[in-house]
């Protein structure tokens, strides 16, 4: 039906590239540190990250130890518990994902996607690692620095960001800042990059419409973040100002301890709604290549194209540009007027109908599918409850009467953990074992996989589903110790110790994932070409795993979309994207030859 | 075949959990019970939706396991069934967001005759004003602040010289009286947060913030700071009463006005109410160490 | 479906039209409503007017990225599972827009740029409101700062038009005086700073202060980046490369100073009429 050969499209000449020598490395430092290759500045980002992301891990250990049994370790002082938790949360949400969702699978699977050699600036897409790791050595500097890192609540809010009370208000929150400010110098460098590739550095047939949803994802959520950071750029240099020359941008007179300050005039709320407009698109900023990877994952696996492609990228378009408009749904109690509450809880809410048709179009895509319980489908298929859960509190929390009783609450930290920390790690995982195969030319190990799905997902899952009903409790967030109430029932207390019990096992279903990571890298089953039998171009090159350049002497030639599983009239279940139309009826040895170099070959 | 049968299980065990755990929302004390009827529509629309959509995919991953004889429909999209999922997902949305704007409207419609108290934040103590026989609230400026004039108010201002002054960590409230709560922080942000009331509001230093309810059941509720406000943010405790009106007007009289306050300064009588807040002391001395 | 057939000039600029008279049609619609919802909740303890030029950001962002996806993708309703003719493989090389990808790359940058600054008089805007305003007086200086600016974008442009041209010459000179032009505006920037501070206004003595030095500092920062891709760019024509080498750079360069001569007016503007 879909796939009847135009006789004009038998053979496209493939587009000229007479520059591709630029792209091979001269010398070892070039090739692997000071590299201009976006698949090892992808993988740079990738270990950056984890490392970083391992030090948050360990910190919410420690904060779990302290909710489940308070008063048991010594060492875990309140000062130290509110470092534990600014820094898990910064670190998790901007050190770890933000820059393992672009700057990692960004880099990776960008130019591979859509055909391109590399990125179209590959000198600052390298300045933009290093820049990057800068932030990273600045962020933990502040855990030597005198006074420790910022306990100020990863929102940083000011006043009590920068005064005494708090703990890291010296050292520890200027270095905070000037870490926040470089790593938005060295997104923007990343981020001109993924923008520019697509537009410009596609190959030849791949108009936008073709374009795997991961592309779409990670593009949009990367114009999100190029719009937004600069909001949390501002306000960190406004509140670096405060705290080092005395101006007021967000301090007002303040007594503090029975001191009058020297500040005066300045708006607090000024600064949470300068973060917020970050804040809230950085939640799709994590979300939209989360999106977008699952969509591919999902089809790929159950070998169905996905349902409503169109539907799909209008979905990711209109999320990421509401997602500027529902900002002050985190300040529904911040003391803002509160009148804008009924504008932000009607956009808000708005944003949850195009979320919802993603879910429903990603369950229909298993619908009359074939499905494959691969480890890539079993953590999407993880990821859409806890994302259906995480959203579903969403719509609580954005419903702002809705929300005056449970903001600030355990229910927040159960939606927020549930809807950008578990949904989007999962999908991590899955793309992990995805295209783990395509990096290193080896599966990862079945078994220690399954091992590390079930307990990561139904571990993450029995600590934050109960966690929520803390918060209808009336539990409060950031609380080092809950002491003495008369609300809290003592049960409360048996099921935070329990939640603290599944947060140490699934860390430590983590070590076994890293384990698996280093150990199949040398003993891992081959891959050979094409495991996943799947239509995008990345599993198309002339070398496997691709090699400096991508393609070989010439770029491919996409014929068709990306999801072109099930076909009829195909010889196989799925039709690579740049098999020529005239191959697809009996092309049955793709699997085992893979196609490259079919659209390569010369004219003759 | 145990995936699904696991999914099935996901979706089962939330909602027991849900049904059988012993942990839900402490007893109401306020008018707005109109918000916990919000969450229970709320959790309804969103139970059946979160139910039926794991159900779904569990029936999926049964009914189109892999066989090697099978092929997936190809179906790039259907219109239709996305526009009918939009239209029933718009309408869901709409019967939760109908009735929490219109909460929300009474929300923020503080009623004309509602009294008015103050409360005060500061690293980490709370404490109380009411505005005395005049029913007006002095005004206030944190130049005043003096360990002798801790609110701040202003010396010169009549309307604030009646204004009673708790000092410690109670405050007590009439039953049965709508009341506006007029909130203000010393030095950073704090959030006055009483579970039974649902109601919280942000105090910001600079603003006067408020919420408004009326306190429906008597008993001594505690008050918690819900935001975080540096190292004894969870040591930052209070207590309101609800009482009678009758009662609470006799507590009233006991308190000490702004004008005796001064006076009793000016003497150097130490101030009545601080040994009330010594309990919370403690940890605090701890903090600053 | 797209229209293949369409010479790649014609379908742009007719969008462009549609585009912003939409946009004209919004924007207007969204600050009335703005004006409106600020004269309903006035009184009320919060500063409103902030926000909502901070929600007048955030809806031209939303329909920045709608027009963007207009712009950039009228085959955004193209059904991509159908077999297509194969005369649009042929034609489309994957690519947007005829820009090069640098100019792109320095669009969407600038992009960046005029964000921080929207929220910048955002912040501003909110501060404003409150009573307590004191505004600084403007050093004179910026007058004349202004107008070295404007000669400095103006060298500049000569520059480019005669590296189109391909005169050797006329592209040395632009570039030279456009660079000493602006390394005059970033000294008179440096002295009006100094006069203030000479009269006791000092940054963190009232916000209107503060305000001034951080909005001047970021601007002249921008502008110091700037210097650097000028320097390169000159001192390659000054070892002598043929000036089509780097006739896309001194493109680049003009762009960025045209735009940051722009923000100072707003920016300067606004100094002005508080």
């Amino acid at each position: 039906m879909a796939h009847a050969a135009h006789a004009e499209t038998a053979y496209v000449p493939p587009a000229e590239v007479p520059d591709v020598e630029l792209y091979h490395p001269k010398t070892f430092l070039g090739k692997y540190i000071w590299c201009q290759d976006a698949k090892v500045i992808a993988i740079q980002y990738a270990i950056t990250a984890t490392a970083i992301g391992l030090v948050a891990l360990v910190l919410s250990w420690l904060m779990r130890l302290q909710l489940g049994f308070p008063e048991s370790f010594s060492f875990i002082d309140e000062s130290s518990y509110y470092q534990f938790i600014t820094m898990h949360g910064m670190i998790m949400v901007i050190y770890l994902l933000t820059a393992l969702f672009l700057g990692g699978f960004g880099n990776y699977l960008i130019p591979l996607m859509v055909g391109a050699r590399d990125m179209v600036f590959p000198y600052v897409n390298m300045l933009s690692y290093w820049v990057y790791l800068a932030a990273v050595l600045v962020l933990v500097a502040s855990f030597f620095a005198p006074g420790g890192p910022t306990g100020a609540g990863w929102t940083l809010y000011p006043p009590q960001a920068i005064l005494q009370g708090t703990p890291g208000s010296g050292w520890g929150i200027i270095l905070m800042l000037a870490s926040l400010a470089l790593f938005i110098i060295g997104f923007t460098m990343g981020g001109l990059n993924y923008v520019v590739t697509v537009l410009q550095a596609r190959t030849r047939g791949m108009t936008l419409l073709r374009m795997p949803l991961t592309v779409w994802g990670i593009f949009v959520a990367t114009i999100l973040a190029l719009l937004a950071f600069p909001a949390l750029f501002v306000g960190s240099v406004m509140m670096m100002l405060d705290r080092l020359l005395g101006t007021s941008f967000f301090m007002p007179a303040i007594v503090e301890m029975g001191e009058r300050l020297q500040y005066n005039g300045g708006s607090p709320l000024l600064f949470q709604h300068l973060f917020w407009f970050f804040g809230h698109p950085e939640v799709y900023i994590v979300a939209l290549p989360a999106f977008g990877i699952v969509s591919d994952l999902i089809s790929t696996h159950a070998r169905r194209n996905i349902f409503g492609y169109r539907m799909m990228v209008w979905a990711i378009v209109a999320i990421g540009g509401l997602s500027f408009i529902v900002w002050a749904h985190h300040m529904y109690v911040s003391g803002m007027n509160p009148y804008f509450g009924f504008f932000f809880a009607t956009t808000t809410l708005i944003i949850a109908v195009p979320t919802a048709l993603k879910v429903y179009n990603w369950v229909l895509t298993l619908w009359r599918g074939n499905i494959h319980l691969t480890l890539p489908m079993l953590f999407s298929l993880a990821f859409i409850i806890t994302f259906v859960n995480g959203g579903i509190t969403g719509l609580f929390l954005g419903n702002v009467v809705v929300d005056v009783p449970l903001s600030d609450t355990m229910f927040v930290v159960a939606h927020f953990h549930m809807v950008m920390g578990v949904a989007p790690i999962l999908v991590i995982f899955g793309a992990i074992y995805h295209w783990y195969p395509l990096i290193t030319g080896r599966m990862l190990n079945e078994a220690m996989g399954r091992f590390h799905f079930w307990v990561t997902f139904l571990g993450a899952y029995a600590i934050y589903l109960p966690m929520h009903y803390l918060g209808f409790l009336g539990v409060p967030r950031r609380y080092y110790e809950m002491g003495e109430t008369m609300f809290v029932p003592e049960s409360a207390h048996f099921l935070n110790a329990g939640m603290s019990v599944v947060a140490l096992i699934v860390g430590f279903a983590q070590m076994v994932f890293l384990f698996n990571l280093a150990w199949s890298a040398f003993k891992g089953r081959e891959a050979g070409r094409n495991p996943w039998r799947a239509t995008t171009l990345e599993w198309q090159t002339h070398e496997s795993p691709p090699g400096h350049g991508n393609w070989g002497p010439a770029l491919p030639v996409v014929y068709r979309w990306a999801y072109a599983y099930g076909v009829p009239g195909a010889a196989q279940d799925f039709v690579p994207q740049n098999l020529p139309p005239d191959r697809v009826a009996t092309a049955a040895d793709v699997d085992h030859e893979g196609v490259r170099g079919v659209a390569v070959q010369p004219a003759e | 075949m145990v995936v699904a049968l696991i999914l099935v299980l996901v979706a089962v065990g939330s909602v027991a959990f849900h049904l059988l755990s012993p942990w839900w929302w402490t007893p109401i004390a306020s008018n707005w019970s109109y918000i916990d009827h919000t969450i229970i529509i709320t959790f309804w629309i969103t139970g059946v939706v979160f139910v039926a959509i794991i159900l779904f995919m569990a029936y999926c991953v049964f009914r189109y396991r892999y066989r090697k004889d099978r092929r997936a429909e190809y179906e790039p999209e259907n219109k239709k069934m996305e526009w009918w999922l939009t239209g029933l997902t718009s309408v869901g949305v709409a019967a939760m967001l109908a009735p929490g704007l219109f909460v929300w409207n009474q929300f923020v419609s503080v009623p004309e005759d509602a009294a008015k108290i103050e409360v005060v934040g500061e690293q980490w103590q709370w404490s109380f004003r009411y505005p005395g026989k005049d029913g007006v609230l002095g005004t206030t400026d944190p130049r005043n602040i003096t360990p002798e004039n801790p609110f701040g108010l202003n010396p010169n201002d009549p309307k604030g010289q009646d204004d009673v002054l708790v000092q410690g960590p109670e405050a007590r409230l009439p039953l049965d009286k709508p009341v506006k709560v007029l909130l203000r922080a010393k030095d950073v942000l704090h959030d006055f947060y009483v579970p039974q009331f649902r109601a919280k509001m942000d105090l910001v230093p600079g603003m006067i913030t408020y919420f408004w309810i009326t306190p429906t059941r008597t008993g001594t509720f505690d008050v918690l700071c819900a935001e975080l406000c540096g190292l004894g943010h969870h040591v930052m405790r209070g207590k309101v009463v609800v009482e009678p009106e009758s009662e609470f007007q006799a507590w009233l009289q006991e308190q000490p006005t702004f004008a005796q306050s001064l006076a009793r300064a000016g003497t150097g009588t130490p101030d009545i109410n601080l040994a009330s807040s010594e309990g919370g002391s403690e940890p605090l001395e701890r903090l600053l160490k | 479906m797209p229209a293949p057939a369409m010479s790649p000039g014609a379908r742009p600029r007719r969008s462009r039209v549609r585009v912003s008279r939409v946009l004209a049609v919004v924007v207007a619609g969204l600050l009335g409503g703005a004006a409106e919802a600020s004269a309903h909740v006035s009184g009320s303890a919060a500063a409103a007017p902030g926000l909502i030029y901070l929600i007048v950001v955030g809806a031209t962002i939303v329909l920045s990225l709608i027009a963007g996806a207009y712009f950039i993708g009228q085959t955004l309703t193209e059904k991509p599972w159908l077999p297509v003719p194969g005369k649009v493989v042929h034609l489309h090389d994957g690519r947007a827009s005829s820009l090069p990808s640098a100019t792109l790359g320095l669009r969407v940058f600038l992009a960046v740029v005029a964000v921080v600054f929207s929220l910048l008089v955002a912040a501003y805007a909110e501060r404003m409101a409150f009573p307590d305003w004191r505004p600084l007086p403007e050093p004179w200086l910026l007058w004349p700062n202004t107008a070295v600016l404007i000669l400095s974008s103006i060298a500049l442009q000569w520059a480019r038009v005669s590296a189109r041209r391909g005169q050797d010459e006329g592209a040395k000179l632009g570039l030279l005086a456009g660079g000493v032009f602006a390394f005059a505006f970033l000294a008179g920037q440096l002295l009006a700073w100094q006069q203030l501070r000479a009269t006791g206004y000092f940054a963190a003595a009232n916000p209107a202060n503060s305000f001034f030095y951080l909005i001047t500092a970021l601007h002249g920062l921008h502008l110091l980046g700037g210097l650097v891709a000028w320097g390169l760019t000159t001192a390659k024509l000054w070892r002598g490369v043929e000036v089509f080498r780097v006739q896309a750079s001194v493109e680049l360069c003009a762009v960025y100073w045209h735009f940051l001569l722009v923000v100072w007016v707003v920016l300067f503007g606004l100094l002005l009429i508080t």
